[in-house]
């Protein structure tokens, strides 16, 4: 341990002080994406939840419908995609939350980086997973009779991407809002995340349900970006239920980067 | 010392004027008044929950202030937000690293963040792993790393960008003797080279003492004193001097004689006598000639001069210890788990 001249200092101040916005998203989205690059694991072992409800619903949804396996994957699959972004993008305030308590999350709001570069680039990296634990989970469907069109899935995906861009930012704000209180983050995740999920025919079909339910469903962004993942998958890559599956993501991924924006900024 | 706005002296870099934040119905910081000059190395005292945190917080744009402003190396700390991170350096008082990043890609991201390039910032990043001793971790994840290895790697992080003006939050909590010297080490260094102005908070009162040309003692959001060490300890400590004379019947001759000559009451237990004086190592011999004068037989005789700890406790009537003890709920935000 030795003492050694300092370099000469970087970029001067006043540069520094001008935003630069695209830069600092850049760089916070590469920063985000190197644990997972490094240890690329994570993101697998991550299916597993999803794998669990593929691997004991589909039974019994062949069982309760008569129908053969690859018509209820057909069905099934594209809530599973739903589900992933639910569950996990849906959490991953959880992780900013952890840094905000470890301090980490401090020294990146005095760092001369723009504030919405923070959320942008953490939401953005969301897509990543999103992307490898699609294709994963149709890959594993495959060997089961599961078709997907090809250019559905690939818009399939992109839907889900904006959908996860959206929820992952307000998932971030959820965390910026509550700090160091971890049990709050998830009670009010949970309780968001179940109704969302069940009032979006991801698991059981609404058709049955209760006039109620089916009119909270018909808000439900999320039951509109399923229905629209199952009109993608199956092939069908315009029409009224895929526009207002893009529209309900798009509108969320707004509203999400919007709160999230101002949250991070009033951030301390 | 007020601000004098877009007047501020070439050599300020830190003024604030009535600073203060309030949590609900606490002030944790009140009218804080200081100015620091380019090149001091400030340490900043006092017991937990005192305002050191918040302070700080407010000083590197982190914690908007209630009232009262300040400017931070020329740049007003609520409407130049931007300027003033560019140009300082900050560790705070939790971790800097990200728990599941590998410790050098940290220090390569701070890099980038302050405008340097890929290369420059590796290289850099390479000469503070070496000379921080950072090496044998510098490929683990953050949240793998012992208190003080992590410690290491805020430090290091904080000096990616050479900033002219440092804070530093309890940089050596948690740090082993060797690493609290290399810190030092590093902090001299520092300022030897590039005049860097160091702004550090500290429990350890000999750091304070050792190193810091100015030390700011603050308790319940105030600064209640500000001066070099030496002059806090002679204006409101003094030394304790200590005589112990062979016989019980001739400690109340004693304790006529060091009263005279030190100017202190003394305490008088069986034949110990203890008084507190300024200048107490010059008038010991005096008083010990005098004794000898007087036929007095002494024993022994010890000057011990003051610590910080005896002016908090001048000041405030307690010692830091105590003042810790009041306050064992510590819970500042963004702190360590
Ligand atoms: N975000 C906050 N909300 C409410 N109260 C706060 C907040 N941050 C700090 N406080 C309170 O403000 C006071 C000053 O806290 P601060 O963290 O500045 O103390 P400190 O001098 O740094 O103490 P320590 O030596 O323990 O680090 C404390 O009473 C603390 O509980
Ligand atoms: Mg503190």
């Amino acid at each position: 341990m030795t003492t050694t001249t300092v370099t000469a200092p970087p970029a001067t101040a006043a540069a520094l002080a001008r935003p630069r916005p695209a830069r600092d998203t850049w760089l916070v989205l590469v920063r985000e994406l190197r644990p997972v690059v490094r240890d690329p694991f994570t993101v697998i072992f991550s299916l597993f939840q999803p794998l669990v409800f593929l691997g004991l619903f589909v039974p019994l949804l062949v069982v309760q419908t008569g129908q053969a396996t690859a018509e209820v994957l057909t069905w099934f699959v594209p809530g599973v995609l739903v589900m992933i972004v639910l569950f996990g993008t849906g959490a991953t305030g959880s992780n900013l939350q952890y840094e905000i308590m470890f301090g980490s999350h401090e020294r990146t709001l005095v760092a001369p980086i723009s504030r919405s570069a923070l959320l942008v680039g953490r939401a953005l990296k969301e897509v990543v997973p999103i992307v490898v634990q699609s294709l994963v989970i149709v890959a594993i469907a495959l060997p089961f009779g599961y078709r997907a069109d090809p250019l559905g899935l690939a818009l399939g995906i992109v839907l889900l991407a904006v959908f996860g861009v959206g929820l992952g930012s307000l998932s971030y704000t959820l965390a910026l809002k509550t700090k160091s209180n971890e049990w709050v983050f998830w009670a009010v995740q949970q309780s968001l995340i179940f109704p969302l999920l069940i009032l979006s025919g991801v698991l059981l079909p609404l058709e049955g349900a209760p006039g109620w339910m089916r009119a909270v469903a018909s808000v439900n962004p999320v039951s509109w970006v399923t229905e629209g993942e199952r009109a993608l998958l199956q092939g069908e890559l315009v029409s009224g239920t895929v526009g207002a599956a893009f529209l309900a993501a798009l509108v969320l991924a707004v509203l999400g980067l919007v709160v999230g924006i101002r949250a991070i900024r009033r951030s301390d | 010392m007020g601000v004098n706005r877009g007047g501020m002296a070439p050599d300020t870099v830190i003024s604030t004027d009535k600073l203060t934040k309030r949590f609900g119905d606490l002030d944790a910081v009140r009218d804080l008044d200081i100015e620091v000059r380019r090149g001091e190395l400030v340490a900043f005292l006092g017991p937990n929950g005192a305002g050191k945190t918040t302070s700080l917080r407010m000083l590197t744009t982190l914690l908007p202030p209630t009232s009262g402003s300040a400017r931070v190396v020329g740049h007003d700390i609520t409407t130049e937000q931007a300027a003033v991170r560019a140009s300082i350096g900050y560790v705070g008082q939790g971790s800097s690293g990200s728990p599941a990043q590998r410790v050098r890609d940290e220090l390569v991201v701070q890099g980038r963040f302050f405008g340097m390039s890929r290369a420059a910032a590796g290289a850099r990043a390479d000469e503070l792993v070496d000379s921080l001793g950072i090496t044998p971790f510098a490929d683990k994840q953050v949240q793998h790393l012992s208190g003080g290895q992590k410690r290491r790697v805020d430090i290091a992080i904080g000096l990616m960008n050479a900033p002219t003006l440092l804070f530093l939050d309890e940089p050596s909590t948690g740090l082993d003797p060797q690493s609290r010297a290399n810190l030092w080490q590093h902090i001299t260094a520092l300022r030897a080279e590039h005049g860097t102005t160091v702004f550090l908070t500290t429990h350890y009162l000999e750091e304070a003492d050792r190193y810091a040309e100015r030390v700011m003692v603050m308790d319940a959001g105030r600064v209640i004193a500000d001066d070099t060490a030496p002059a806090l300890k002679a204006s409101l400590a003094g030394d304790t001097v200590t005589i112990e004379v062979g016989e019980p019947h001739e400690a109340a001759r004693a304790a006529v004689v060091v009263e005279e000559v030190l100017e202190a009451r003394p305490t008088v237990t069986g034949t110990e006598l203890t008084a507190a004086a300024a200048d107490g190592a010059r008038r010991l011999p005096v008083v010990l000639r005098r004794l000898a004068d007087d036929g007095v037989l002494v024993t022994s005789a010890t000057c011990i001069p003051p610590t910080l700890d005896d002016v908090f406790l001048a000041l405030t009537g307690r010692t830091l210890r105590e003042a810790h003890a009041e306050t064992p709920t510590d819970t500042p935000q963004g702190g360590p788990r």
